[in-house]
Protein backbone atom coordinates (compact mmCIF):
# COMPACT_ATOMS: atom_id res chain seq x y z
CA UNK A 1 0.00 0.00 0.00
CA UNK A 2 2.73 2.49 0.43
CA UNK A 3 4.43 2.34 -2.58
CA UNK A 4 1.59 3.03 -4.61
CA UNK A 5 1.19 4.95 -7.74
CA UNK A 6 -0.40 7.85 -6.01
CA UNK A 7 2.97 8.39 -3.90
CA UNK A 8 5.05 8.14 -6.32
CA UNK A 9 3.48 11.25 -8.14
CA UNK A 10 2.79 13.05 -5.08
CA UNK A 11 6.01 13.18 -4.24
CA UNK A 12 7.26 13.79 -8.02
CA UNK A 13 5.02 16.21 -9.08
CA UNK A 14 5.88 19.78 -7.17
CA UNK A 15 9.28 19.21 -8.48
CA UNK A 16 8.23 18.05 -12.23
CA UNK A 17 5.96 21.14 -12.11
CA UNK A 18 8.56 23.85 -11.10
CA UNK A 19 11.24 22.35 -13.12
CA UNK A 20 8.96 21.86 -16.50
CA UNK A 21 7.02 25.45 -15.92
CA UNK A 22 10.08 27.56 -15.08
CA UNK A 23 12.83 25.53 -17.30
CA UNK A 24 11.87 23.18 -20.18
CA UNK A 25 9.02 25.56 -20.85
CA UNK A 26 11.23 28.67 -21.22
CA UNK A 27 13.41 26.86 -23.65
CA UNK A 28 11.11 25.14 -25.63
CA UNK A 29 8.63 28.36 -26.06
CA UNK A 30 11.75 30.88 -26.22
CA UNK A 31 12.37 29.28 -29.73
CA UNK A 32 8.82 29.83 -30.47
CA UNK A 33 9.35 33.24 -30.69
CA UNK A 34 11.77 32.87 -33.12
CA UNK A 35 8.96 32.67 -35.92
CA UNK A 36 8.06 36.37 -34.88
CA UNK A 37 8.37 39.61 -35.42
CA UNK A 38 8.36 40.78 -32.23
CA UNK A 39 10.40 44.16 -30.65
CA UNK A 40 9.44 43.45 -27.13
CA UNK A 41 6.47 45.87 -26.50
CA UNK A 42 3.11 45.89 -28.85
CA UNK A 43 1.58 43.19 -30.46
CA UNK A 44 3.78 40.10 -32.02
CA UNK A 45 3.49 39.69 -36.04
CA UNK A 46 3.76 35.72 -37.15
CA UNK A 47 6.35 35.82 -40.11
CA UNK A 48 7.26 32.42 -40.65
CA UNK A 49 11.50 31.83 -41.35
CA UNK A 50 11.29 35.61 -41.90
CA UNK A 51 14.57 35.90 -38.91
CA UNK A 52 15.94 33.03 -39.89
CA UNK A 53 16.47 34.66 -43.76
CA UNK A 54 17.28 37.70 -41.54
CA UNK A 55 19.87 35.91 -39.70
CA UNK A 56 21.90 34.00 -42.32
CA UNK A 57 21.63 35.83 -45.14
CA UNK A 58 21.70 40.12 -44.42
CA UNK A 59 24.07 42.11 -42.94
CA UNK A 60 25.52 42.73 -40.60
CA UNK A 61 23.68 39.77 -38.97
CA UNK A 62 25.29 36.86 -41.16
CA UNK A 63 28.82 38.83 -40.49
CA UNK A 64 27.84 39.66 -36.63
CA UNK A 65 26.65 35.65 -36.48
CA UNK A 66 29.59 34.10 -38.28
CA UNK A 67 31.98 36.50 -36.02
CA UNK A 68 30.28 35.05 -33.13
CA UNK A 69 30.75 31.43 -34.23
CA UNK A 70 34.19 31.74 -34.56
CA UNK A 71 34.86 33.66 -31.53
CA UNK A 72 33.31 30.74 -29.44
CA UNK A 73 35.12 27.95 -31.29
CA UNK A 74 38.74 29.74 -30.57
CA UNK A 75 37.64 30.24 -26.63
CA UNK A 76 36.14 26.70 -26.67
CA UNK A 77 39.85 25.50 -28.19
CA UNK A 78 42.04 27.90 -25.69
CA UNK A 79 39.97 26.85 -22.70
CA UNK A 80 40.52 22.88 -23.57
CA UNK A 81 43.90 23.83 -23.79
CA UNK A 82 44.57 25.84 -20.70
CA UNK A 83 42.21 25.40 -18.66
CA UNK A 84 41.27 21.59 -18.90
CA UNK A 85 44.89 20.54 -19.76
CA UNK A 86 45.80 22.17 -16.93
CA UNK A 87 43.58 20.84 -14.64
CA UNK A 88 44.50 17.52 -15.71
CA UNK A 89 48.42 17.76 -14.91
CA UNK A 90 47.03 19.57 -11.49
CA UNK A 91 45.17 16.54 -10.85
CA UNK A 92 47.84 13.70 -11.28
CA UNK A 93 50.12 15.94 -9.43
CA UNK A 94 47.59 15.54 -6.30
CA UNK A 95 47.19 12.48 -6.92
CA UNK A 96 50.34 11.54 -5.45
CA UNK A 97 49.33 12.53 -1.80
CA UNK A 98 52.06 14.70 -0.52
CA UNK A 99 51.34 16.36 2.92
CA UNK A 100 49.32 19.15 2.14
CA UNK A 101 47.53 18.66 -0.82
CA UNK A 102 44.20 18.69 0.41
CA UNK A 103 44.55 21.99 1.37
CA UNK A 104 45.84 22.99 -2.23
CA UNK A 105 42.88 21.41 -3.49
CA UNK A 106 40.69 23.55 -1.86
CA UNK A 107 42.53 26.97 -2.55
CA UNK A 108 42.44 25.53 -6.15
CA UNK A 109 38.78 25.11 -6.53
CA UNK A 110 38.41 28.52 -4.44
CA UNK A 111 37.80 31.07 -7.50
CA UNK A 112 34.91 28.53 -8.99
CA UNK A 113 33.06 30.50 -6.06
CA UNK A 114 33.45 33.76 -6.62
CA UNK A 115 31.40 35.71 -8.71
CA UNK A 116 32.42 36.06 -12.55
CA UNK A 117 31.48 39.48 -12.84
CA UNK A 118 34.08 39.98 -10.39
CA UNK A 119 36.58 37.68 -11.52
CA UNK A 120 36.09 39.95 -14.98
CA UNK A 121 36.44 42.84 -12.95
CA UNK A 122 39.55 42.18 -10.61
CA UNK A 123 41.09 40.51 -14.14
CA UNK A 124 40.34 43.71 -16.23
CA UNK A 125 41.84 45.81 -13.70
CA UNK A 126 45.03 43.31 -13.79
CA UNK A 127 44.90 43.97 -17.42
CA UNK A 128 45.00 47.73 -17.09
CA UNK A 129 47.29 48.98 -19.41
CA UNK A 130 48.55 52.11 -17.42
CA UNK A 131 48.76 50.69 -13.57
CA UNK A 132 47.51 47.34 -13.95
CA UNK A 133 49.68 44.50 -12.51
CA UNK A 134 50.57 42.44 -15.87
CA UNK A 135 52.14 45.17 -17.15
CA UNK A 136 54.00 46.31 -14.30
CA UNK A 137 55.43 43.15 -13.35
CA UNK A 138 56.75 42.32 -17.26
CA UNK A 139 58.14 46.13 -16.68
CA UNK A 140 60.05 44.72 -13.80
CA UNK A 141 61.63 41.41 -14.81
CA UNK A 142 62.71 43.53 -18.18
CA UNK A 143 59.69 42.08 -20.83
CA UNK A 144 59.13 45.98 -20.98
CA UNK A 145 58.66 44.80 -24.92
CA UNK A 146 55.70 42.05 -24.19
CA UNK A 147 53.55 45.27 -22.08
CA UNK A 148 50.44 46.06 -24.27
CA UNK A 149 46.85 47.06 -23.97
CA UNK A 150 45.81 43.52 -23.63
CA UNK A 151 41.59 43.92 -23.52
CA UNK A 152 42.30 46.48 -26.28
CA UNK A 153 43.94 45.02 -28.77
CA UNK A 154 41.90 43.28 -31.27
CA UNK A 155 44.66 40.36 -31.32
CA UNK A 156 45.12 39.57 -27.65
CA UNK A 157 41.48 40.06 -25.82
CA UNK A 158 39.62 36.86 -26.94
CA UNK A 159 42.38 35.25 -25.16
CA UNK A 160 43.15 37.14 -22.31
CA UNK A 161 39.54 36.88 -21.38
CA UNK A 162 39.97 32.98 -21.96
CA UNK A 163 42.86 33.28 -19.30
CA UNK A 164 40.84 35.53 -16.79
CA UNK A 165 37.70 32.69 -17.38
CA UNK A 166 40.33 29.91 -16.85
CA UNK A 167 41.91 30.95 -13.86
CA UNK A 168 38.66 30.99 -12.22
CA UNK A 169 37.27 27.23 -13.74
CA UNK A 170 40.00 25.30 -13.86
CA UNK A 171 39.05 24.29 -9.92
CA UNK A 172 35.88 22.16 -11.13
CA UNK A 173 37.40 19.92 -14.15
CA UNK A 174 40.45 19.32 -12.05
CA UNK A 175 38.05 17.79 -9.25
CA UNK A 176 36.45 15.57 -11.80
CA UNK A 177 40.39 14.36 -12.99
CA UNK A 178 40.34 13.92 -8.80
CA UNK A 179 37.28 11.91 -8.95
CA UNK A 180 38.34 9.83 -12.05
CA UNK A 181 41.82 9.40 -10.73
CA UNK A 182 40.59 7.71 -7.12
CA UNK A 183 38.14 5.39 -9.51
CA UNK A 184 41.16 3.63 -11.26
CA UNK A 185 42.36 0.43 -8.94
CA UNK A 186 45.94 0.24 -8.59
CA UNK A 187 46.01 -3.43 -9.66
CA UNK A 188 46.17 -2.20 -12.87
CA UNK A 189 49.24 0.07 -12.16
CA UNK A 190 51.00 -2.95 -10.64
CA UNK A 191 50.02 -4.73 -13.33
CA UNK A 192 51.63 -1.77 -15.15
CA UNK A 193 55.11 -2.02 -13.20
CA UNK A 194 55.34 -6.09 -13.12
CA UNK A 195 55.30 -5.78 -16.68
CA UNK A 196 58.31 -3.73 -16.28
CA UNK A 197 56.16 -0.48 -17.74
CA UNK A 198 57.86 3.15 -16.85
CA UNK A 199 56.24 6.22 -15.08
CA UNK A 200 54.85 7.40 -18.85
CA UNK A 201 53.91 3.80 -19.66
CA UNK A 202 51.37 4.22 -16.65
CA UNK A 203 50.21 7.33 -18.03
CA UNK A 204 50.18 6.19 -21.27
CA UNK A 205 48.12 3.21 -20.79
CA UNK A 206 46.63 2.97 -17.63
CA UNK A 207 45.74 6.61 -16.58
CA UNK A 208 44.51 8.28 -19.92
CA UNK A 209 42.29 4.82 -21.29
CA UNK A 210 40.55 5.07 -18.01
CA UNK A 211 40.24 8.81 -17.92
CA UNK A 212 38.33 8.78 -21.43
CA UNK A 213 34.97 8.88 -20.27
CA UNK A 214 35.94 11.89 -17.58
CA UNK A 215 37.82 13.25 -20.55
CA UNK A 216 34.59 13.63 -22.73
CA UNK A 217 32.68 14.43 -19.81
CA UNK A 218 34.85 17.87 -19.06
CA UNK A 219 34.75 18.69 -23.06
CA UNK A 220 31.35 18.88 -23.33
CA UNK A 221 30.53 20.63 -20.10
CA UNK A 222 33.28 23.34 -21.38
CA UNK A 223 31.65 23.40 -24.75
CA UNK A 224 28.42 23.82 -22.94
CA UNK A 225 29.48 26.83 -20.96
CA UNK A 226 31.92 28.43 -23.50
CA UNK A 227 28.97 28.74 -26.16
CA UNK A 228 26.20 29.94 -23.16
CA UNK A 229 28.94 32.33 -21.80
CA UNK A 230 28.28 35.93 -21.66
CA UNK A 231 28.63 37.69 -18.13
CA UNK A 232 32.56 37.18 -18.27
CA UNK A 233 32.77 39.13 -21.45
CA UNK A 234 30.14 41.49 -20.64
CA UNK A 235 32.06 42.54 -17.84
CA UNK A 236 35.72 42.90 -19.37
CA UNK A 237 34.08 44.67 -22.75
CA UNK A 238 30.74 45.35 -22.06
CA UNK A 239 27.83 44.45 -24.35
CA UNK A 240 29.79 45.52 -27.52
CA UNK A 241 32.07 43.16 -27.16
CA UNK A 242 34.91 44.98 -28.15
CA UNK A 243 37.52 46.15 -29.71
CA UNK A 244 35.31 46.15 -32.75
CA UNK A 245 33.46 42.67 -31.71
CA UNK A 246 36.61 41.23 -30.96
CA UNK A 247 35.09 39.26 -28.14
CA UNK A 248 31.73 39.08 -29.50
CA UNK A 249 30.34 35.52 -28.60
CA UNK A 250 26.64 33.99 -29.00
CA UNK A 251 25.59 34.98 -25.82
CA UNK A 252 26.45 38.80 -26.19
CA UNK A 253 24.95 38.86 -29.71
CA UNK A 254 21.97 37.20 -28.25
CA UNK A 255 21.90 40.13 -25.43
CA UNK A 256 22.46 42.93 -27.91
CA UNK A 257 20.06 42.04 -30.11
CA UNK A 258 17.33 40.47 -27.81
CA UNK A 259 17.56 43.78 -25.62
CA UNK A 260 19.21 47.00 -27.68
CA UNK A 261 22.43 47.68 -27.49
CA UNK A 262 24.05 51.19 -25.88
CA UNK A 263 24.85 52.39 -29.64
CA UNK A 264 21.06 52.66 -30.13
CA UNK A 265 20.16 49.44 -32.18
CA UNK A 266 16.73 48.88 -31.05
CA UNK A 267 16.14 45.72 -29.44
CA UNK A 268 14.59 42.82 -31.65
CA UNK A 269 13.49 39.77 -29.47
CA UNK A 270 11.98 37.96 -32.61
CA UNK A 271 15.64 38.08 -34.39
CA UNK A 272 16.89 37.07 -30.73
CA UNK A 273 14.74 34.01 -30.48
CA UNK A 274 16.50 32.98 -33.71
CA UNK A 275 19.86 33.70 -32.51
CA UNK A 276 18.96 31.64 -28.80
CA UNK A 277 17.55 28.65 -31.34
CA UNK A 278 21.05 28.61 -33.00
CA UNK A 279 22.75 28.60 -29.56
CA UNK A 280 20.29 25.56 -28.78
CA UNK A 281 20.61 23.27 -31.37
CA UNK A 282 24.90 23.71 -30.51
CA UNK A 283 24.22 23.14 -27.40
CA UNK A 284 21.47 20.52 -27.77
CA UNK A 285 24.29 18.52 -28.92
CA UNK A 286 26.45 18.61 -25.96
CA UNK A 287 23.89 17.61 -23.92
CA UNK A 288 22.82 14.61 -25.66
CA UNK A 289 26.39 13.94 -26.06
CA UNK A 290 26.87 14.01 -22.43
CA UNK A 291 23.60 12.29 -21.18
CA UNK A 292 24.79 9.35 -23.41
CA UNK A 293 28.15 9.44 -21.50
CA UNK A 294 25.93 9.34 -18.13
CA UNK A 295 23.70 6.32 -19.30
CA UNK A 296 27.11 4.95 -20.28
CA UNK A 297 28.59 4.88 -16.55
CA UNK A 298 25.65 3.70 -15.09
CA UNK A 299 25.30 0.87 -16.82
CA UNK A 300 29.32 0.29 -16.66
CA UNK A 301 29.16 0.72 -13.01
CA UNK A 302 26.50 -2.05 -13.04
CA UNK A 303 23.98 0.15 -10.47
CA UNK B 1 69.61 6.15 -7.10
CA UNK B 2 66.01 5.41 -7.28
CA UNK B 3 65.22 6.84 -4.00
CA UNK B 4 67.27 10.50 -5.48
CA UNK B 5 64.59 9.87 -8.47
CA UNK B 6 61.68 10.15 -6.13
CA UNK B 7 62.86 13.32 -4.41
CA UNK B 8 63.24 15.70 -7.39
CA UNK B 9 60.24 14.79 -8.90
CA UNK B 10 58.93 15.69 -5.59
CA UNK B 11 60.31 18.51 -5.21
CA UNK B 12 59.08 19.48 -8.71
CA UNK B 13 55.81 18.51 -8.15
CA UNK B 14 55.53 20.51 -5.16
CA UNK B 15 57.07 23.61 -6.77
CA UNK B 16 54.71 23.32 -9.87
CA UNK B 17 51.56 23.20 -7.33
CA UNK B 18 52.79 25.82 -4.72
CA UNK B 19 53.25 28.19 -7.82
CA UNK B 20 50.26 27.65 -9.14
CA UNK B 21 48.60 28.44 -5.64
CA UNK B 22 50.35 31.33 -5.75
CA UNK B 23 48.44 32.71 -9.45
CA UNK B 24 45.53 31.62 -8.10
CA UNK B 25 45.50 33.57 -4.25
CA UNK B 26 47.41 36.76 -6.02
CA UNK B 27 44.64 38.10 -7.64
CA UNK B 28 42.46 37.39 -4.51
CA UNK B 29 45.22 38.76 -2.25
CA UNK B 30 45.77 41.78 -4.78
CA UNK B 31 41.63 42.75 -4.67
CA UNK B 32 41.75 42.71 -0.84
CA UNK B 33 45.01 44.46 -0.05
CA UNK B 34 43.56 47.03 -3.13
CA UNK B 35 40.56 47.47 -1.02
CA UNK B 36 42.43 49.12 1.82
CA UNK B 37 44.47 52.05 0.00
CA UNK B 38 43.52 54.98 -1.11
CA UNK B 39 43.02 56.17 -4.49
CA UNK B 40 45.58 57.99 -4.87
CA UNK B 41 48.07 55.18 -3.19
CA UNK B 42 46.44 52.93 -5.62
CA UNK B 43 47.20 55.08 -8.77
CA UNK B 44 50.79 55.48 -7.41
CA UNK B 45 51.73 52.09 -6.09
CA UNK B 46 49.50 49.57 -7.62
CA UNK B 47 51.30 46.44 -6.17
CA UNK B 48 52.47 47.28 -3.25
CA UNK B 49 51.56 46.75 0.18
CA UNK B 50 48.92 49.69 1.47
CA UNK B 51 51.05 51.31 3.52
CA UNK B 52 48.32 52.63 6.01
CA UNK B 53 45.65 50.50 5.93
CA UNK B 54 42.06 52.58 5.28
CA UNK B 55 38.71 51.30 5.53
CA UNK B 56 36.68 54.12 4.47
CA UNK B 57 34.84 52.23 1.00
CA UNK B 58 34.06 49.62 3.68
CA UNK B 59 32.57 51.95 5.86
CA UNK B 60 31.05 53.95 2.75
CA UNK B 61 29.44 50.82 1.80
CA UNK B 62 27.54 49.84 5.08
CA UNK B 63 26.43 53.14 5.56
CA UNK B 64 24.62 53.27 2.38
CA UNK B 65 20.91 52.26 3.19
CA UNK B 66 20.63 51.01 -0.60
CA UNK B 67 23.82 48.34 0.05
CA UNK B 68 22.24 47.04 2.81
CA UNK B 69 18.68 46.90 1.13
CA UNK B 70 20.58 44.83 -1.78
CA UNK B 71 21.94 42.26 0.62
CA UNK B 72 18.70 42.00 2.15
CA UNK B 73 17.35 41.24 -1.16
CA UNK B 74 20.09 38.77 -1.71
CA UNK B 75 20.24 36.78 1.37
CA UNK B 76 16.32 36.65 1.44
CA UNK B 77 16.20 35.37 -2.07
CA UNK B 78 19.35 32.97 -1.78
CA UNK B 79 17.45 31.49 1.31
CA UNK B 80 14.14 30.97 0.09
CA UNK B 81 15.39 29.40 -3.28
CA UNK B 82 17.29 26.84 -1.37
CA UNK B 83 14.77 26.39 0.99
CA UNK B 84 12.24 25.86 -1.77
CA UNK B 85 14.29 23.66 -3.95
CA UNK B 86 15.77 21.34 -1.53
CA UNK B 87 12.43 20.77 0.03
CA UNK B 88 10.83 19.71 -3.34
CA UNK B 89 14.11 17.64 -4.33
CA UNK B 90 13.96 15.61 -1.44
CA UNK B 91 11.00 14.10 -2.24
CA UNK B 92 11.49 13.87 -5.70
CA UNK B 93 14.88 12.25 -5.19
CA UNK B 94 12.97 9.76 -2.66
CA UNK B 95 10.56 9.22 -5.66
CA UNK B 96 13.12 8.18 -8.34
CA UNK B 97 15.40 6.11 -5.90
CA UNK B 98 12.68 3.89 -4.86
CA UNK B 99 10.54 3.09 -7.43
CA UNK B 100 11.63 1.22 -9.89
CA UNK B 101 10.55 0.64 -14.33
CA UNK B 102 10.62 3.20 -17.26
CA UNK B 103 8.96 6.21 -16.05
CA UNK B 104 11.12 6.45 -13.23
CA UNK B 105 14.38 6.21 -15.30
CA UNK B 106 12.95 8.36 -17.76
CA UNK B 107 12.31 11.27 -15.29
CA UNK B 108 16.00 10.88 -13.65
CA UNK B 109 17.02 12.06 -17.05
CA UNK B 110 14.83 14.28 -18.02
CA UNK B 111 15.74 15.82 -14.70
CA UNK B 112 19.41 14.72 -14.88
CA UNK B 113 19.56 16.82 -18.36
CA UNK B 114 19.00 20.12 -16.30
CA UNK B 115 22.03 19.79 -14.91
CA UNK B 116 23.92 20.77 -18.00
CA UNK B 117 21.10 22.65 -19.67
CA UNK B 118 21.65 26.31 -19.75
CA UNK B 119 18.38 28.01 -18.59
CA UNK B 120 19.15 31.66 -20.08
CA UNK B 121 18.24 30.35 -23.31
CA UNK B 122 14.82 30.39 -21.75
CA UNK B 123 15.22 33.52 -20.76
CA UNK B 124 13.33 35.47 -23.61
CA UNK B 125 9.95 33.65 -22.56
CA UNK B 126 10.90 33.99 -18.93
CA UNK B 127 10.69 38.01 -19.41
CA UNK B 128 7.68 37.70 -21.08
CA UNK B 129 5.85 35.42 -18.92
CA UNK B 130 6.75 36.90 -15.84
CA UNK B 131 5.64 39.95 -17.71
CA UNK B 132 2.27 39.17 -18.62
CA UNK B 133 2.08 37.46 -15.06
CA UNK B 134 2.94 41.44 -13.70
CA UNK B 135 5.84 39.44 -11.78
CA UNK B 136 8.40 41.25 -13.59
CA UNK B 137 10.65 43.42 -10.81
CA UNK B 138 9.18 40.60 -8.45
CA UNK B 139 12.40 38.53 -5.98
CA UNK B 140 9.76 35.65 -6.47
CA UNK B 141 10.46 35.63 -10.26
CA UNK B 142 13.74 34.92 -9.34
CA UNK B 143 13.18 32.50 -6.51
CA UNK B 144 11.14 30.44 -9.25
CA UNK B 145 13.83 30.30 -11.40
CA UNK B 146 16.54 29.66 -9.06
CA UNK B 147 14.25 26.72 -7.60
CA UNK B 148 13.85 25.03 -10.85
CA UNK B 149 17.75 25.28 -11.99
CA UNK B 150 19.06 23.76 -8.90
CA UNK B 151 16.38 20.80 -8.72
CA UNK B 152 18.33 18.67 -11.35
CA UNK B 153 21.73 18.90 -9.15
CA UNK B 154 20.02 18.11 -5.94
CA UNK B 155 17.70 15.64 -7.59
CA UNK B 156 21.22 14.13 -8.85
CA UNK B 157 23.21 13.93 -5.41
CA UNK B 158 20.55 13.64 -3.26
CA UNK B 159 19.23 10.20 -5.18
CA UNK B 160 22.77 8.83 -4.93
CA UNK B 161 22.71 9.09 -1.04
CA UNK B 162 19.21 7.61 -1.13
CA UNK B 163 20.00 4.79 -3.18
CA UNK B 164 22.69 3.84 -0.32
CA UNK B 165 19.81 3.57 2.51
CA UNK B 166 18.70 -0.05 2.58
CA UNK B 167 15.16 -0.10 1.27
CA UNK B 168 14.41 -2.34 4.53
CA UNK B 169 14.57 0.59 6.71
CA UNK B 170 11.09 2.06 4.78
CA UNK B 171 9.76 -1.38 4.86
CA UNK B 172 10.52 -1.75 8.36
CA UNK B 173 8.96 1.83 9.30
CA UNK B 174 5.80 1.13 7.35
CA UNK B 175 5.33 -2.03 9.42
CA UNK B 176 5.37 0.15 12.19
CA UNK B 177 3.00 2.42 10.86
CA UNK B 178 4.72 5.11 9.58
CA UNK B 179 3.89 6.94 6.42
CA UNK B 180 5.66 7.97 3.55
CA UNK B 181 6.00 11.31 4.55
CA UNK B 182 6.99 10.57 8.56
CA UNK B 183 9.77 7.87 6.54
CA UNK B 184 10.99 10.57 4.60
CA UNK B 185 11.13 13.38 7.16
CA UNK B 186 12.07 11.58 10.14
CA UNK B 187 13.42 8.63 8.98
CA UNK B 188 15.72 9.68 5.52
CA UNK B 189 16.38 13.25 5.91
CA UNK B 190 18.51 12.89 9.28
CA UNK B 191 20.54 10.15 7.02
CA UNK B 192 20.94 12.41 4.42
CA UNK B 193 22.42 15.76 6.32
CA UNK B 194 25.99 15.09 4.28
CA UNK B 195 24.32 15.32 1.69
CA UNK B 196 21.74 17.92 2.05
CA UNK B 197 25.13 20.13 2.84
CA UNK B 198 27.36 19.03 0.15
CA UNK B 199 23.68 20.33 -2.42
CA UNK B 200 23.05 23.61 -0.13
CA UNK B 201 26.93 24.87 -0.47
CA UNK B 202 26.81 23.91 -4.30
CA UNK B 203 23.84 25.60 -5.02
CA UNK B 204 24.49 28.76 -2.76
CA UNK B 205 27.20 29.86 -5.68
CA UNK B 206 25.16 30.15 -8.97
CA UNK B 207 22.58 32.09 -6.78
CA UNK B 208 24.19 34.19 -4.74
CA UNK B 209 26.33 34.93 -7.62
CA UNK B 210 23.65 34.96 -10.66
CA UNK B 211 23.64 38.85 -12.61
CA UNK B 212 21.89 37.60 -15.62
CA UNK B 213 18.39 36.89 -14.67
CA UNK B 214 18.79 40.61 -12.27
CA UNK B 215 19.33 42.18 -15.09
CA UNK B 216 17.03 40.78 -17.15
CA UNK B 217 14.15 40.99 -14.75
CA UNK B 218 14.64 43.37 -12.25
CA UNK B 219 14.56 46.89 -13.29
CA UNK B 220 12.85 48.61 -9.70
CA UNK B 221 15.96 49.82 -8.15
CA UNK B 222 14.87 48.88 -4.63
CA UNK B 223 14.34 45.35 -5.82
CA UNK B 224 18.07 44.87 -7.13
CA UNK B 225 20.30 42.46 -5.59
CA UNK B 226 23.54 42.54 -4.44
CA UNK B 227 25.48 41.37 -7.17
CA UNK B 228 23.54 43.40 -10.02
CA UNK B 229 24.27 46.13 -7.71
CA UNK B 230 28.13 45.59 -7.30
CA UNK B 231 27.74 45.38 -10.98
CA UNK B 232 26.54 48.48 -11.90
CA UNK B 233 28.54 50.25 -8.98
CA UNK B 234 31.78 48.91 -11.16
CA UNK B 235 30.64 51.66 -13.99
CA UNK B 236 29.37 54.38 -11.78
CA UNK B 237 32.52 55.15 -10.28
CA UNK B 238 35.04 54.40 -11.73
CA UNK B 239 37.31 57.26 -10.16
CA UNK B 240 36.59 55.85 -6.37
CA UNK B 241 38.91 52.65 -6.71
CA UNK B 242 38.96 52.54 -3.19
CA UNK B 243 34.93 52.19 -2.97
CA UNK B 244 34.97 49.86 -6.23
CA UNK B 245 37.49 47.52 -4.69
CA UNK B 246 35.63 47.66 -1.12
CA UNK B 247 32.82 46.38 -2.87
CA UNK B 248 34.05 43.85 -4.97
CA UNK B 249 36.28 42.53 -2.03
CA UNK B 250 33.14 42.34 0.32
CA UNK B 251 30.98 40.81 -2.53
CA UNK B 252 33.76 38.22 -2.55
CA UNK B 253 34.39 37.11 1.12
CA UNK B 254 30.67 36.48 1.17
CA UNK B 255 31.34 33.35 -1.28
CA UNK B 256 34.69 32.80 0.26
CA UNK B 257 33.00 32.28 3.65
CA UNK B 258 30.88 29.87 2.80
CA UNK B 259 33.14 28.06 0.80
CA UNK B 260 35.30 28.07 3.44
CA UNK B 261 32.90 26.65 5.96
CA UNK B 262 31.84 24.19 3.94
CA UNK B 263 34.59 23.49 1.49
CA UNK B 264 35.48 19.63 3.50
CA UNK B 265 31.94 19.17 2.68
CA UNK B 266 31.86 19.96 -0.75
CA UNK B 267 35.38 18.93 -1.80
CA UNK B 268 34.59 15.18 -0.23
CA UNK B 269 31.22 15.36 -2.24
CA UNK B 270 32.74 15.92 -5.55
CA UNK B 271 35.52 13.91 -5.05
CA UNK B 272 34.52 10.72 -3.20
CA UNK B 273 32.05 8.92 -5.74
CA UNK B 274 29.16 10.89 -5.00
CA UNK B 275 28.99 12.40 -8.31
CA UNK B 276 29.07 8.35 -9.18
CA UNK B 277 25.33 8.30 -7.79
Amino acid sequence: MKRSKRAFWLFVLPSLIIYVLFMLLPLVASLGLSFFEWSGYGAKKFVWFRNYVKLFTEAPNNVRLGNALKNNLYFFIITMVIQNLLALMLAIFLQRGFRGFKALRTIFFAPSTVSVIIVGFLWTLIYNPIWGPLNNILGAIGLDKLQMAWLGSKTTALTAIAVANAWQYTGIPMMLFVAGLNSIPNELYEACSVDGGSEWHKFRYVTIPSLKSVLLIVATMTFVGNFSSFEIIYAMEGTLAGPNYATDVLGTLFYRTTFGARTGSPPDMGLGATIATVMSVLIGVGVLFWLRLYVKEDSSEGK
Amino acid sequence: MAKKKISVSKILITTFLVLHALYVIYPLILMFMTSMKSTMDIMKNPLSFPKKPIFTGFVKIFRDANFLLYLKNSVFVTLVALFASLTVSIFLSYALARYKGKTVNRLYFLFLAGMIIPIRLGVLFLNLMFNKLGMLDSLFSLILIYTAMTIPFSMYILTGYIRMIPAEMDEAAFIDGCSNLQVVGRMVVPLLKPAIATVAIYNFIPIWNDVYFPLILIFDPSKKTFMQHVTMFFGQYQTDWNLVFSALTFATLVSLVFYAIGSKQLVQGLTAGALKG
